[in-house]
């Protein structure tokens, strides 16, 4: 983990309510797809932990959604605000476990973790297949970004306004693959608990206080024990947590 | 510049201690930097069986702080006994505090007579304070009865100072201090957190699962302040002063009301480097307001 100060070189809406920052800064922190940062912002009190959806060795990618006042604030800071961030925080998705044809599920705003991710699984050489999971055509994003890295890309939305009518589950049970990521909603894990039929991880989101293990603010229960999210995960296997 | 000060007979090389419950076993922070420099620190609140606490959501936040009902997750006394005190011991060297919570005076005083045993604990702090567990913890913080009966029962099973942590969630702090004083504290510490609520407009219900949680953060301060300053004036036994403490002159202000150390909390969990920071910055602050030793100060603005 490493606290350092970012500058914003973009901040813009994707959908209504989906948004892209461009942050450059020290990354040398993060080690690999699936971990976050946690984001001071001006006026509030505690962090924001958001996922990392790209990096490189200056810039910092972060897609998130407005849902409260903390991303409301995010989403009104201007290029050139310096942000103190922490980053390099979470454990990450073990790519070592894919098999040739995996299949990268994300749902909502649990898409853009998915995408670096993506990006590495292609580097080793495996054929990701990727399902993202939404409301309805208006709220898409990323879609082009995954197809233009090689992947193969299935929608779903449950208004059936583009892709399969229904969610991830609808697309996932026809598919073949040889293992699996997620992150999304709880009830998005849960439905997926019924269908999948290899192993792999899932990434969790919880509120948090700190982000770096020292509160017990995120803590769940798994198969090995109590797990806080933010250090211990925020990515578990499958069969550590649904056992 | 001398920023040492003496709590209940064990030199401190300066008076701040990161606050119990927002610095795990240490481990988190030592990757960050040397915890050494810290005067010491009051480790996760351990019960006598392990704990896992509260459902999440456990976190909420206002304007001055956060809330937290995390409601005393640990692993249990022999765990840290046998796990968390000896991995501490290859990256932290000076006596530590140990925090201890119970649900009866039973569970105290077998959790007490534990860690008073281990060579590395300095002080027992036993929390009477916490505001997030049910049937115990806070209860015997909010009775002077009570808050004695432990305090006597703890000092008859251990030979290490007692600093008995109160709560602010009362009318009068003071006659909880003067009991656990009579009752043969070392010490006090104040103030634990405050019992608060956030509601989710959205939902139309309590952020927190337990819905209701302890403030802690800057907001705090003052409240602390008044408090420490109270109990300064009606106990002779050393005060640890904390709540919403965030930078040297915070320490400062809480030692002059009062505290011979101060305990730093949330501060840590929205910058990890806080108690760092707060150390070397002390000795500037110190001579911008003319303090030569930290003890002239204690209690100096009575």
């Amino acid at each position: 983990m490493k606290q350092s100060i970012f500058t914003i070189v973009s901040n813009t809406a994707l959908t209504d309510v989906v948004y892209k920052m461009v942050l450059e800064g020290d990354t040398s922190a993060i080690l690999g797809c699936g971990q976050f940062v946690d984001l001071r912002l001006p006026e509030k009190y505690l962090r924001r932990p958001i996922s990392v959806c790209d990096y490189d060795e200056s810039t910092l990618t972060l897609i998130y959604k407005v849902v409260g006042s903390g991303t409301e604030i995010m989403a009104s800071l201007p290029v050139g605000t310096k942000l103190d961030v922490l980053t390099g925080l979470g454990n990450g998705y073990d790519t070592s476990l894919s098999g040739d044809r995996p299949v990268l599920v994300g749902g909502g705003v649990g898409v853009p973790p998915m995408y670096n991710l993506c990006k590495k699984l292609i580097v080793e050489g495996r054929k990701p297949q990727v399902v993202l999971g939404f409301n309805a055509a208006s709220e898409i994003f990323l879609a082009d970004e995954f197809r233009a890295l090689g992947a193969e890309v299935y929608i779903a939305t449950a208004d059936g306004s583009v892709g399969t009518k229904g969610f991830v589950t609808d697309v996932l049970k026809d598919l073949e693959y040889t293992y699996f990521y997620s992150c999304g909603p709880m009830p998005m894990f849960r439905a997926m608990e019924k269908v999948m039929t290899t192993s792999g991880q899932y990434s969790f989101e919880e509120r948090m206080g700190c982000g770096f293990g020292a509160c017990m603010g995120c803590t769940i229960q798994t198969a090995n024990g109590y797990k806080r999210v933010c250090k211990d995960g925020p990515v578990f296997f499958r069969e550590e947590v649904f056992a | 510049m001398n920023t040492k000060v003496n709590l209940c007979g064990i030199e401190l090389s300066n008076p701040v201690i990161p606050a119990s419950g927002t610095f795990g076993f240490g481990k988190e922070f030592a990757e960050l930097y040397d915890i050494n420099c810290l005067g010491t620190f009051s480790f996760k609140g351990t019960t006598l069986e392990p704990r896992f606490g509260n459902p999440t959501p456990r976190i909420a936040e206002f304007t001055g702080g956060m809330l937290n009902a995390v409601g005393l997750q640990n692993p249990g006394v022999d765990h840290v006994i046998k796990h968390e005190l000896p991995e501490m011991k290859e990256f932290f060297h000076k006596p530590v505090m140990a925090n201890v919570s119970g649900f009866s005076i039973e569970q105290y005083v077998k959790t007490c007579e534990k860690l008073d045993k281990e060579e590395q604990v300095g002080w027992l702090e036993v929390n009477i304070s916490c505001p997030n567990v049910h049937g115990g913890g806070m209860s015997f913080g909010t009775d002077p009865y009570l808050a004695k009966e432990v305090t006597q029962a703890v000092k008859a099973v251990t030979t290490k100072p007692v600093i008995v942590k109160l709560s602010p969630n009362v009318t009068d702090i003071v006659s909880i201090a003067r009991a656990v004083e009579e009752g043969g504290a070392d010490g006090v510490s104040l103030i634990n957190t405050v019992l608060g609520m956030r509601i989710d407009l959205n939902r139309r219900k309590p952020i927190i699962a337990n819905k209701t949680g302890g403030m802690s953060g800057p907001a705090l301060l003052p409240l602390a302040v008044r408090m420490v300053y109270q109990v300064y004036e009606n106990v002779s036994i050393p005060i640890v002063g904390m709540g919403g403490v965030s930078s040297a002159e915070d320490v400062i202000e809480l030692m002059l009301a009062g505290a011979t150390a101060v305990e730093v909390g949330a501060a840590n969990l929205v910058d990890p480097f806080a108690c760092k920071r707060i150390v070397e910055e002390l000795p500037a602050v110190m001579k911008k307001y003319r303090i030569e030793n930290l003890t002239d100060i204690i209690g100096g603005a009575h």
